[in-house]
């Protein structure tokens, strides 16, 4: 076995990172205020969403649309997320400069954590079990009302309580 | 209705515990009783050592700051620290990740990220917040750890 020393093709300063903060840090950085303004939609969408009822099909064409909304900032990024989108093409130019820039990967997180319960919601809704329709729609709603009104993200929060409790070796995180 | 109904109860549900973090965020608790005041046989004040923190101790006072990958504020809160370790004489500041010591954040019970330890000297653990935390908060509960802030602090 080669020591660290000795092997010059493993520099110890390109050691690969197991700390995801690290490996995350660096990452493109976002206005805030454009997730924000995405939560705020989002709100609204899924309260609509519960609203009309799992028996709706106008739901469940909202409900199709948010998936892939939360997809598209999940998997390809914020700068792909359409009310991300919406809020840089409509929205900051008729805003000043934000105060500074955020990491985009706690947003991104978020949607991650947005879309699974939208997954779940759908199921339930297709599987005509209302009451996992209601239920995951709601955290959802309620996870987007409060990144919307109090800048909380709880998907942020899950992520360290669903490490402590030994969840998930790999989560997206890219 | 049954939609209307647990809209409702989702938004208020929300808003209560918005309200009720927006008042607890980044506010210090105190974690250490000091001996006179305590005639119990309480638990042990735990204290953290340079080995478990990885850095060493401030000469005065330790600000440990665990941080997450999903965390926005903790870069904010980064900052209000390194200001507060640059104005007062002895403090330092150390970074922990939650996530490569998860060991260290279940023992402390850390549920969320930023969360703040304030240790004496020692390593004693005398006051925690969970949130970002002001300014002018950490230096006043520094104020237990370092009783002549108002002296050092330029």
């Amino acid at each position: 076995m080669p020591t660290r020393s000795t092997d010059p093709s493993k520099p110890t300063a390109a050691k690969p990172s197991t700390n995801t903060a690290a490996r995350v840090r660096g990452a493109r950085q976002v206005d805030p205020r454009g997730p924000r303004f995405g939560a705020v939609i989002t709100t609204v969408v899924l309260a609509l969403i519960l609203v009309l009822g799992p028996e709706s099909g106008i739901a469940l064409a909202l409900l199709a649309i948010q998936t892939l909304v939360f997809a598209a900032g999940a998997v390809l990024g914020l700068g792909a997320q359409p009310y991300g989108w919406v809020f840089r093409r409509f929205v900051r130019p008729r805003l000043g400069p934000p105060a500074e820039l955020e990491d985009q990967a706690p947003p991104r997180f978020a949607q991650a954590v947005g879309l699974a319960f939208a997954l779940v919601g759908a199921l339930g809704l297709l599987t005509g079990i209302s009451a996992v329709f209601y239920v995951a729609i709601g955290a959802a709603l309620a996870a987007a009302f409060l990144n919307a009104a109090f800048n909380i993200c709880l998907g942020c929060e899950m992520y360290l309580i669903g490490k402590r409790l030994g969840l998930g070796k790999k989560v997206l995180t890219a | 209705m049954t939609g209307l109904i647990a809209v409702l109860v989702v938004l208020a549900a929300a808003t209560a515990f918005g309200l009720w973090r927006k008042r607890s965020n980044g506010r210090f608790k105190q974690t250490h009783i000091t001996s006179d005041s305590s005639t119990d046989n309480g638990p042990e004040f735990p204290a953290l050592t340079a080995d478990q923190l990885g850095e060493a101790l401030g000469q005065r006072a330790t600000l440990v700051e665990f941080t997450s990958a999903f965390c926005a504020p903790c870069r904010a809160t980064r900052r209000v620290l390194d200001r507060v370790a640059a104005d007062v004489a002895g403090v330092a500041v150390i970074e922990v990740d939650a996530e490569t010591e998860l060991d260290l954040t279940r023992e402390l019970g850390i549920l969320r990220t930023p969360t703040v330890l304030i240790l004496d000297s020692v390593g004693t653990i005398h006051h925690r917040a969970a949130g970002e935390p002001r300014y002018a908060d950490v230096v006043a509960a520094l104020g237990a750890v370092i009783p002549d802030i108002a002296d050092s602090h330029s």
